[in-house]
């Protein structure tokens, strides 16, 4: 793209979000207090909140990089960019976050059929329906692939049958993306696929799990006698695995994007200075440079796989890296950023303490560090075993 | 060569000359093929990963840096004495044992038309051979860069033999005179042109620098596949598989801060400070942390004189010290974002 155009672009962007982003909406927050997850059942925060996701849903700016006939705007990668600066020169929050934007999507327009897409994107993207994963089980962890839920074809529908843990929102979702097992015999990755269910299908059930923030974000789901149509499966069937990790990958940028900050999010310095020890403490201090030197060599790196993906070189076992530098990373910073609030931070209604546990999740959840370290050993070191 | 006695190997630095390389920062019209600094990080990283020794960032990167930011006859006669050869360089900054450009006391005084420059320079890289000096002096409250030749009255050069087994000098100014001309840029102006210079440095360092990492890291590889203990390859066992597994990954994140502040250079080169800094640091980091790891992994023979892994464990402790350390380029990412 001519560099004339993407500079009208850029301009035509700004106009637009200075004319239609409504002033609450400009403070950058990023918090669960903060999130449109939108679906079925979502109560907005305030009318700023639905105003600002109407807009955006009418410019396809909630899924940027979508084709527009999927709800999209169908900008690329040049504009995505310009994109991101513009939202981040107003300190936009961004209208709508969902795991049907960041997994499901890009799975669908990747495996999905032409009808699935055009079934299933354009709610995503209006922030309609809200999804959850149905990936882990009690007995299916680390070791993902040997999962056990069963999924039997009986002709005109699927059945459906076992239980799914760690699903987050799994209460508040009106569908789910699961893993289940079609084929028993096969070897365990040749016996999976992925499957779409209406959470509102008789049989399915949830509970939530309380976790150390206090909060539930978790929930296990039970499926029980539940019937699928038979149009709902994603990818071929038993070939659901490729789905999976295509997703996975998929996740692990979303999750280790929370760490880069290069340009985007808060320098971490800013955070820290407004608490009231702030940064007078030299080991704080040093801790916190360490951690923002990182931060944002580690959002170049997000950045310089993106451009990779886009020249066709996938970023593949990297996700792994980004994931496991991200992750561990944001711990770091959300435990410097409890050590600068001291005592103030200690208090539920200070607000910090749910993020600051939250974080211990990153580095399990989409898989665990070591995980991650196992793959690049194999796959990118070559190393045997 | 280090064996031989050696910090230097000439006919090593003129087959670079012939391949280009001390030209690449150089205007065609100076005899250069000016491929940016982008271009001259990815030599730099190929120095680092094999360990070669040669005057190319004092003379090749630093040097043409500055001269380039002078766009007089003088500048431009420099330049091709650079591209050609005829001429190494290096920069005379530090006086104590931290580098830390706006703390200089060496004094130049006026007299006449010229300078008289007194006092002392500590680890001046390439500084025992080179056959022209970078010198950054006091002049008043001001700071001022001299383009001197080494060999001019009044200045004593002391080698010093460092663990890197490179040339490094302590240089010893006795009242050395300096005409008007022989200030680069502007009196009183130093940093207009020492900037540029040092960043460029700076970011061809760090280059160097991840060079070494990856050199060290694929050497400690190809020891995990190969050495066998309890009967398999030590590769296998997940302790030593996860340590080298999270090196490479502080190999690549800090690769992406190389390559990020090559590109500033070469197309933002007025906004390229954090850039920079961000890389010198990380990479001075990461080096020190591959040699480390590195020798851990090897065990016993990592250890031995013989083998690779010492000599880009000293070149990394050099390195990570040269043109400042990780906390001087800490401070100035961390002021440029708010600390």
């Amino acid at each position: 793209m001519e560099a004339t155009d993407l500079q009208a672009f850029r301009a035509d962007l700004r106009a637009w979000l200075e004319e239609n982003c409504p002033q609450e909406m400009r403070d950058g927050r990023n918090d669960e207090a903060s999130i449109c997850w939108g679906g079925k059942n979502w109560n907005f925060a305030s009318e700023a909140q639905r105003i600002w996701l109407e807009r955006c849903v009418t410019k396809g700016y909630t899924v940027p990089t979508w084709p527009v006939e999927y709800g999209g705007a169908g900008l690329n990668r040049e504009q995505e960019k310009i994109f991101h600066e513009e939202m981040r020169r107003l300190n936009a929050r961004y209208p709508l976050q969902s795991f049907g934007i960041w997994m499901l999507g890009p799975a669908l327009l990747h495996f999905g059929t032409h009808e699935q897409k055009l079934h299933y994107l354009p709610p995503i993207a209006r922030g309609e329906i809200r999804w959850c994963q149905g990936y882990s089980e009690p007995g299916a962890g680390s070791d993902l692939a040997s999962l056990q839920t069963r999924c039997e074809d009986k002709g005109d529908h699927w059945l459906v049958n076992g239980q799914k843990i760690w699903t987050s929102y799994a209460d508040k979702a009106d569908w789910i993306f699961a893993l289940v097992r079609t084929d028993r015999e096969a070897p365990k990755h040749k016996g999976i696929s992925f499957v779409l269910i209406d959470m509102q299908s008789e049989g399915v059930s949830t509970r939530p799990i309380r976790l150390i923030s206090g909060v539930s974000p978790f929930c296990e789901t039970f499926f029980d006698n539940v019937k699928v149509p038979k149009d709902q499966v994603v990818g071929e069937v038993n070939r659901g695995w490729d789905v999976a990790k295509y997703l996975l990958t998929h996740e692990r940028e979303m999750i280790s994007a929370a760490g880069g900050t290069m340009g985007s999010g808060r320098a971490l310095g800013a955070v820290l200075a407004e608490s009231e020890t702030g940064l007078t403490d030299p080991i704080l201090r040093a801790d916190a440079m360490r951690a923002e030197i990182d931060g944002l060599a580690i959002g170049l790196t997000l950045e310089r796989y993106k451009d990779q993906a886009e020249a066709g070189q996938g970023a593949g076992d990297a996700s792994a890296m980004l994931k496991y530098m991200g992750t561990e990373l944001n711990k770091r910073k959300l435990e410097l950023v409890m050590a600068a609030g001291g005592s103030d931070a200690l208090a539920w209604e200070d607000g910090r303490a749910p993020n600051w546990l939250r974080t211990k999740a990153n580095s399990i959840e989409g898989g665990t560090s070591e995980v991650m370290l196992s793959i690049i050993a194999k796959r990118v070191l070559g190393l045997p075993g | 060569m280090r064996d031989a006695g050696k910090t230097y190997d000439p006919e090593l630095w003129k087959s670079m000359v012939d391949m280009g390389w001390a030209g690449i920062l150089v205007p065609e019209s100076a005899g250069g093929s000016d491929m940016g600094h982008a271009a001259a990080c990815v030599l730099a990283e190929e120095m680092g990963k094999t360990l070669a020794a040669s005057p190319f960032l004092s003379t090749a990167v630093i040097a043409a840096t500055a001269l380039r930011q002078v766009t007089d006859q003088r500048a431009s006669e420099a330049l091709a004495r650079i591209a050609s050869g005829d001429a190494t360089y290096a920069l005379a900054v530090d006086e104590s044992a931290k580098f830390d450009p706006a703390k200089t006391r060496m004094e130049a005084r006026a007299e006449g038309n010229g300078f008289r420059l007194s006092g002392q320079k500590k680890f001046v890289a390439d500084g025992g051979n080179a056959d022209r000096l970078l010198v950054l002096a006091r002049t008043g409250e001001d700071l001022t860069l001299f383009d001197l030749p080494a060999d001019r009255e009044g200045i004593s050069r002391d080698g010093k033999e460092m663990i890197d087994s490179r040339d490094s000098a302590d240089i010893r100014f006795n009242d050395v005179a300096a005409t008007g001309d022989e200030v680069l840029g502007q009196v009183g102006e130093a940093m207009a042109v020492l900037r540029p210079a040092l960043e460029a440095g700076q970011a061809a360092l760090a280059a160097e620098m991840t060079g070494l990492a990856a050199g060290a890291l694929g050497t400690t590889i190809e020891y995990l596949k190969e050495r066998k203990q309890f009967g398999v390859p030590i590769g296998a066992f997940q302790a030593l598989q996860h340590r080298a597994a999270h090196l490479w990954c502080e190999c690549e994140v800090t690769a992406s801060a190389i390559l990020h502040a090559g590109r500033m250079l070469d197309n933002d080169p007025e906004n390229a400070t954090l850039a920079v800094s961000l890389a010198k640091a990380r990479a001075s980091d990461t080096a020190q942390r591959a040699v480390q790891e590195g020798v851990q992994m090897h065990g016993g023979i990592g250890m031995t004189d013989a083998f690779d892994m010492g000599f880009y464990m000293k070149r990394a402790r050099v390195a990570a010290e040269w043109l400042g350390d990780y906390g001087y380029h800490a401070n100035i990412v961390a002021q440029s974002r708010g600390f």
